[in-house]
């Protein structure tokens, strides 16, 4: 990276605006499509500025894993599509693009959204297997906050498929939903230079020097934490972002139930 | 074949590739178009743009391909052995000579990077370029310089005449009511220094002005958009009153103290000022290349008068 970008992107923050006219704990605007996919028992769309991304929910039916005979089994995976992003190269997953997954995955997981004992079918022999895909459209940024409101609105949206002679009907529907009670969105907060932004870009991203992804409950409550970046977080830092994390969660979680109709 | 002359489309109309534009003798195909017995055909799609009986089509996107003359802004790639490799928005990449570099004596064994660094963007001419799209800059001459803080984005590289406007009324425009300076490259990259909330203002007003670039009277609604953005009064700069031999978009031009006054690329003598759509001098570094048709004048920033 040029380090007369990120000087001047110091230079601007340090005056209290972005690159692109944000403020600092501004998001870019946020659109929410429900249910775009129609062979996916569930899925979202959501453009956040020049981010798109889409999510999509398959389910099956599975053996339980033997440490858990009574649970359903929830699996995330992402991949970075190089039509996203001329960065982007096709291959085996790269630690970026687990981490994303892995990321959304624990908010979820650890915020016990997912109510996975009723997920269960015969114990120990027949569980759901719910399969969560998040692929950006477009990159630019963000990645983990934007997916993971695409997952929990696909989650969401999602209606079981039929069963019969334990199997999976392909392209039915039924009107049960997943079993879901808890609402945990991830939100990233970087730090630049002495600066602390919500949503980065791409280039903000790729001038980074820590940044902190806190998934947060309804209640305010956090269910999940991943640091990256080389630079070290004090006390204070840690405090401030999380309570922008707190704010913008509920900020986040707003959009999503207007979209699913909840609010 | 007939005598007879047809105009089968208007100007500024959309034209597709094996389109007949027009019949006639009469008519000149320019770049984007050729004549077939007495027909003049679009080979491009593009906005057909007619200067007199010459027919061109513009193009509405694409990749910039160098040409000679041009002011671009160029990122360093590469460090050669006497020169640097410069990435230039284009298929093409180019490389700036060590004489073509810096004015001040440049010593044997001299570390290059004391002049530019990887990754520096620098503003420089293309001096040529070859039939095998080998391209030659130069950081020589009024303007040409590194560029030091700022910001650079990209426009799409067809737009950039609309961008500079006539004689850099657009331009000058902007930076006037933003007060950032702002270089445009006909590359397509633009270098913006200036208050942040007016960089970001410079940003959207090149957006506006791109999505735009088809409207006529387009100075009029950007002088709107900008004084609605800046709340004070705008002027558009009378293309007429701005030096016909303004450097590239009439940036401002910071002299450097230790540069002699100004000495030419080639060792000729400086452009002929002024006469910039009649022929140019100095052809005889690169042949009629164009073949025998009749090169349409190069001012780009003209190619859309107002």
């Amino acid at each position: 990276m040029n380090p007369a970008e990120k000087e001047h992107m110091i230079e601007a923050l340090n005056k209290g605006i972005r690159l692109d006219g944000r403020k600092k704990d501004e998001f870019r605007p946020i659109t929410i499509e429900v249910g775009t996919l129609s062979t996916a028992e569930g899925s979202a769309i959501v453009t956040c500025g020049e981010t798109k991304v889409v999510a999509g929910i398959k389910m099956d039916v599975a053996k339980p894993y033997p440490d858990s005979q009574e649970d359903g089994v929830m699996m995330f995976s992402s991949e970075m599509l190089p039509l996203s992003n001329p960065n982007f190269e096709m291959g085996p997953p790269k630690i970026e693009s687990i981490e994303v997954a892995r990321v959304i995955d624990r908010g979820i997981r650890e915020g016990h959204a997912m109510d996975t004992k009723k997920l269960c079918i015969t114990p120990g022999e027949l569980v759901w297997n719910v399969m969560v895909d998040v692929l950006p459209l477009n990159f630019d940024g963000n990645l983990i906050d934007i997916g993971g409101m695409a997952a929990l609105t696909a989650l969401y949206s999602a209606k079981m498929p039929k069963l019969e002679n334990d199997k999976v009907v392909p392209g039915t529907k039924t009107e049960e939903g997943i079993p879901l009670n808890a609402m945990p969105l991830p939100v990233t907060v970087i730090k630049i230079g002495d600066n602390l932004i919500v949503d980065p870009t791409e280039a903000e991203m790729q001038n980074l020097d820590a940044r902190l992804t806190i998934a947060v409950l309804e209640d305010g409550n956090l269910c999940a934490m991943q640091k990256g970046g080389n630079a070290s977080l004090t006390v204070k830092d840690l405090n401030e972002m999380l309570d922008l994390a707190i704010a913008k969660s509920q900020e986040l979680r707003q959009k999503v139930k207007a979209a699913l109709g909840m609010a | 074949m007939s005598d007879e002359e047809k105009l089968f489309v208007q100007d500024k109309e959309v034209v597709v590739p094996g389109e007949v534009l027009a019949e006639g003798l009469s008519f000149l195909p320019g770049s984007g178009t050729y004549r077939l017995n007495d027909k003049i055909i679009a080979n491009r799609l593009g906005l057909l743009t007619m200067e007199g009986k010459v027919m061109k089509t513009v193009p509405m996107a694409g990749r910039y391909l160098p040409k000679r003359n041009d002011v671009v802004i160029g990122k360093v790639i590469d460090i050669l052995m006497s020169g640097w490799r410069l990435e230039i928005n284009s298929p093409y990449s180019a490389v700036l000579p060590l004489k073509d570099a810096s004015f001040s004596y440049i010593e044997k064994g001299d570390d290059l990077t004391r002049f530019f660094e990887l990754d520096d963007y620098m503003v420089c001419k293309i001096t040529n370029v070859t039939s095998q799209n080998l391209v030659d800059v130069s950081c020589k001459g009024p303007g040409l310089q590194k560029l030091k803080g700022g910001r650079i984005i990209e426009v799409n590289t067809h737009k950039v005449p609309r961008i500079i406007g006539k004689r850099g009324s657009m331009v000058s425009m902007i930076k006037n009511a933003t007060g950032c300076k702002v270089t445009v490259g006909q590359n397509g990259i633009v270098w913006i220094s200036g208050e942040p909330e007016m960089e970001v203002l410079v940003v959207n007003t090149l957006k506006y002005i791109e999505e735009r670039s088809h409207i006529q009277g387009l100075t009029e609604m950007v002088k709107e958009y900008l004084e609605k953005a800046t709340g004070k009064t705008v002027e558009v700069p009378d293309a007429d009153s701005l030096p016909e031999d303004a450097p590239e978009e009439g940036r401002e031009f910071q002299e450097d103290a230790d540069r002699p006054p100004r000495r030419d690329f080639h060792g000729g003598g400086p452009r002929s000022g002024g006469f910039r759509s009649g022929p140019r001098g100095g052809g005889f570094r690169s042949g009629p290349r164009g073949g025998p048709r009749g090169r349409p004048p190069r001012r780009d920033s003209r190619r859309f008068g107002e």
